[in-house]
């Protein structure tokens, strides 16, 4: 079974410990929501497994289908299937999306093999449709001016296309206003129930958007690493209570 | 390297004071001169060599003339190097060879090509045949064909397209009258030398009303003096009429000269409009020393597209002299500077009527060590009305010990015009290239992408095969710029 370890990962910006001790283990097919405070160090989580040069791993491992990815460069990461949907997007002027992602399905061809152009646009416009993203987008630069639910949309609309093996998934549901929130939780459904579905780190601060996508486990990060799991359930409990129940039951511990 | 401070490039020249050399009397009389054809003009500047070139083209005694007072002009001139780089000091003029005539023979072989400029040649797809022009092992390469096919498609519209030689032995009445004028002999160090040597370029001549359906190309016409140091291209849109010229293309040249200095005429008469692109990627052992400067007439426009890559150092300012009122000018650039490389290049724009416009549009992308520099000189004098220009410089750096220089003249006299400027650096921004990087392309694949994005607004104004080409230069020259 194919599957996604994070074992015991330490990260460090700098001199600062961020992440200490993190462990999980997704399933293709399955999706995890991870729930935290702010500045817990849930993006940097993310970025660190997706390959940011900045992030030092000062301990532990990532391991892709039983190999260790940490000494691979990002683009190696995401050609081997890892998807990072960013919390805050970059924007890269003068490259539309159209071109943007045609580089990026390209990139994942064998050396010499051709793009077909026209099943390449007929996949991409599908995909648009599905997110219903007006065709007008294909040729605006990427991130260029979206809003921020643009900007989402755009980020779930390049998971469509790259297909990945497991995806991370940081804060995807913030800035999308109710209709948006639905469109892209069924866009996520729609690859849930696809004949090879990715394993799914939904990173999240709301219970709402786990009412559209519906997680197969919950997580509560707290100061760099899980300190509880449970069902869906445990979501609604920490919408009710907020954190400090965690952290009084964690401090107990 | 220090860098003055202070602009003080020179001012262009008035367009109203004629050339004193063009108005020389003609000698009758054939020049006869004892040559030996077998050898081309050495190494080294003298009388000599002028004379020789002169007389191995058989030209007229006055194009002589031009020749050796430029030679003059050419001796007794300083280097500009108290404005522009240092670096000129280290052009050794008396190791350059200013000529060569068609029998000479390149003695460097396939097998001698360097690996890398072979893969080069691959990779940017250039047909077999060029290939072996373009590193140097073949003298010629042989599209007379294609270039007189074109040829003869525009003579029947009445255009002129020749090289200078024959255009200036044939049509004497038509070019010399513009010939030097827009850039005198003396502009500069450089406009002089080209002016003694000068040898290959093209001479195009389009009548009245007459619009020029598909674009010029020198690219048609390489051979060895085309592909010369020094060509010399004057080109005459009459009133009403239009054409586009591109010249270049986008292959390194490989070759064992290291000065290349041209000088490009443009003359838009009463309402004609000249457009002309350049896409130029030189080996970085060039010294590329370029004077490009056009004169719009009454509602004339001219338009220079210039892209530069490559070269050790490029100085290139091409500029309009907006001489009839409601004439636009227009300069896009784009410089690409990677390590080892100077781009210092700008535009001039020179208001001389009521009502016109000018736009200057420059972008730089330094790579590595690789350093550009924008100058520019926008002058609207006080007695004018109407006039416009904008200015737009925006750099864009690939790592940290890259520099950039921006020089922007703009000496606007009088309430009663108007300019606007804007100058941006930037960098290619580290979370950019994750993001990239994390959708799966490699660094390069990403930085390539940010440049041409970068430029991306500017190189869609580019024709369609031009701007493909460019893009696969800098996709190369991205490639290569990361660890
Ligand atoms: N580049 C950086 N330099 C220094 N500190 C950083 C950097 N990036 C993140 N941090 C710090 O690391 C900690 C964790 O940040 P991170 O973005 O991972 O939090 P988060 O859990 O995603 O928070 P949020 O819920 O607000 O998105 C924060 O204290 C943050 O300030
Ligand atoms: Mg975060």
């Amino acid at each position: 079974m194919s599957q996604l370890e994070i074992k015991d990962l330490h990260v460090a910006i700098g001199d600062k410990p961020i992440v200490r001790g993190f462990t999980l283990t997704i399933r293709r097919g399955e999706v995890h929501a991870i729930m935290g405070p702010n500045g817990t160090g849930k993006s940097t989580l993310a970025k660190a497994v997706a390959g940011h040069p900045d992030y030092t791993i000062t301990g532990g491992d990532v391991l892709l289908d039983g190999k260790s990815i940490l000494t691979h460069e990002a683009d190696e990461r995401a050609r081997a299937g890892l998807f990072l949907a960013f919390q805050y997007p970059s924007d890269i002027p003068g490259v539309s999306i159209a071109n943007f992602l045609r580089a990026a399905v390209q990139a994942r061809l064998a050396e010499g093999e051709e793009l077909d152009a026209t099943a390449y646009y007929q996949r991409l416009y599908a995909k648009m449709d599905l997110l219903k993203i007006d065709r007008k987008f294909t040729s605006r630069s990427v991130n260029d001016g979206f809003s921020g639910g643009e900007k989402k949309r755009c980020e779930i609309l390049q998971m469509a296309m790259l297909e990945p093996k497991f995806a991370l998934m940081d804060e995807t549901d913030s800035g999308l206003d109710i209709d948006a929130l639905r469109i892209v939780a069924d866009g996520v459904n729609a690859l849930r129930a696809a004949a090879h579905p990715p394993g799914i780190l939904l990173i999240t601060h709301y219970q709402r958007l786990l009412d559209y996508i519906v997680p197969d486990h919950v997580h509560v990060m707290w100061d760099g690493r899980i300190v509880k799991s449970g069902d869906k359930s445990l979501a609604l409990e920490l919408e009710a209570k907020g954190y400090d129940w965690v952290k009084k039951e964690f401090a107990a511990a | 390297m220090a860098n003055s401070a202070t602009d003080t490039l020179p001012p262009a020249a008035d367009p109203a004071t004629d050339n004193p050399v063009v108005g020389i009397d003609q000698t009758k009389g054939d020049f006869s001169y004892k040559v030996d054809y077998e050898f081309d003009a050495g190494t080294g500047l003298s009388e000599k060599t002028v004379r020789y070139i002169s007389s191995v083209k058989k030209e007229a005694p006055w194009i002589l003339e031009f020749r050796l007072n430029a030679l003059k002009k050419f001796l007794s001139m300083p280097m500009p190097t108290h404005w522009a780089t240092k670096d000129l000091e280290n052009i050794h003029f008396d190791k350059i060879r200013y000529y060569l005539s068609q029998g000479q023979k390149p003695k460097r072989t396939w097998d001698e090509v360097p690996d890398d400029i072979k893969k080069t040649f691959e990779r940017l797809g250039i047909p077999e045949q060029e290939r072996k022009f373009l590193a140097g092992v073949e003298a010629q390469f042989d599209s007379e064909a294609a270039y007189s096919n074109i040829k003869d498609l525009v003579a029947k519209q009445g255009v002129i397209f020749a090289n200078s030689t024959e255009a200036l032995r044939e049509h004497p009445e038509i070019f010399r009258k513009f010939f030097g004028k827009v850039i005198p002999t003396g502009d500069n160090k450089f406009s002089a030398l080209n002016s003694a040597v000068f040898s290959g370029g093209s001479f195009i001549y389009v009548p009245k009303g007459v619009k020029v359906a598909q674009p010029l190309q020198a690219y048609f016409r390489i051979n060895a003096e085309n592909f010369g140091q020094f060509e010399r291209t004057l080109i005459i849109a009459d009133e009403g009429s239009e054409v586009v010229y591109m010249e270049g293309c986008t292959a390194p040249k490989f070759s064992t000269s290291t000065l290349h200095s041209a000088v490009v005429e443009l003359v838009a008469l009463k309402g004609a409009k000249i457009q002309y692109i350049t896409v130029q990627n030189w080996a970085n052992n060039v010294f590329n020393l370029v004077t490009k400067r056009g004169v719009a007439h009454e509602e004339a426009e001219i338009k220079w597209i210039d892209c530069n890559i490559g070269s050790r150092l490029t100085m290139k300012y091409p500029g309009v002299v907006l001489k009839g009122r409601k004439a636009r000018g227009e300069v896009l650039s784009i410089a690409l500077a990677n390590d080892g490389q100077h781009q210092d290049t700008g535009a001039k724009m020179i208001h001389a009527a009521d009502e016109t416009t000018s736009n200057i549009i420059a972008k730089s992308i330094s790579v590595g060590q690789g350093r550009s520099t924008y100058r520019g000189i926008v002058h609207i004098p006080r007695h004018l009305k109407g006039c416009k220009n904008n200015t737009e410089c925006d750099a864009l750096l690939i790592n940290s010990n890259s520099r950039t220089d921006t020089y922007p003249a703009i000496t606007v006299r009088g309430d009663k015009n108007a300019t606007q400027h804007e100058a941006s650096v930037s960098k290619v921004n580290e979370e950019m290239i994750f993001y990239m990087q994390s959708r799966g392309l490699t660094e390069g694949q990403a930085m390539s992408l940010a440049v041409n994005g970068f430029i991306n607004d500017l190189a869609r104004q580019f024709p369609m095969e031009y701007s493909v080409e460019l893009k696969r230069l800098i996709d190369l020259e991205m490639e290569g710029s990361v660890g």
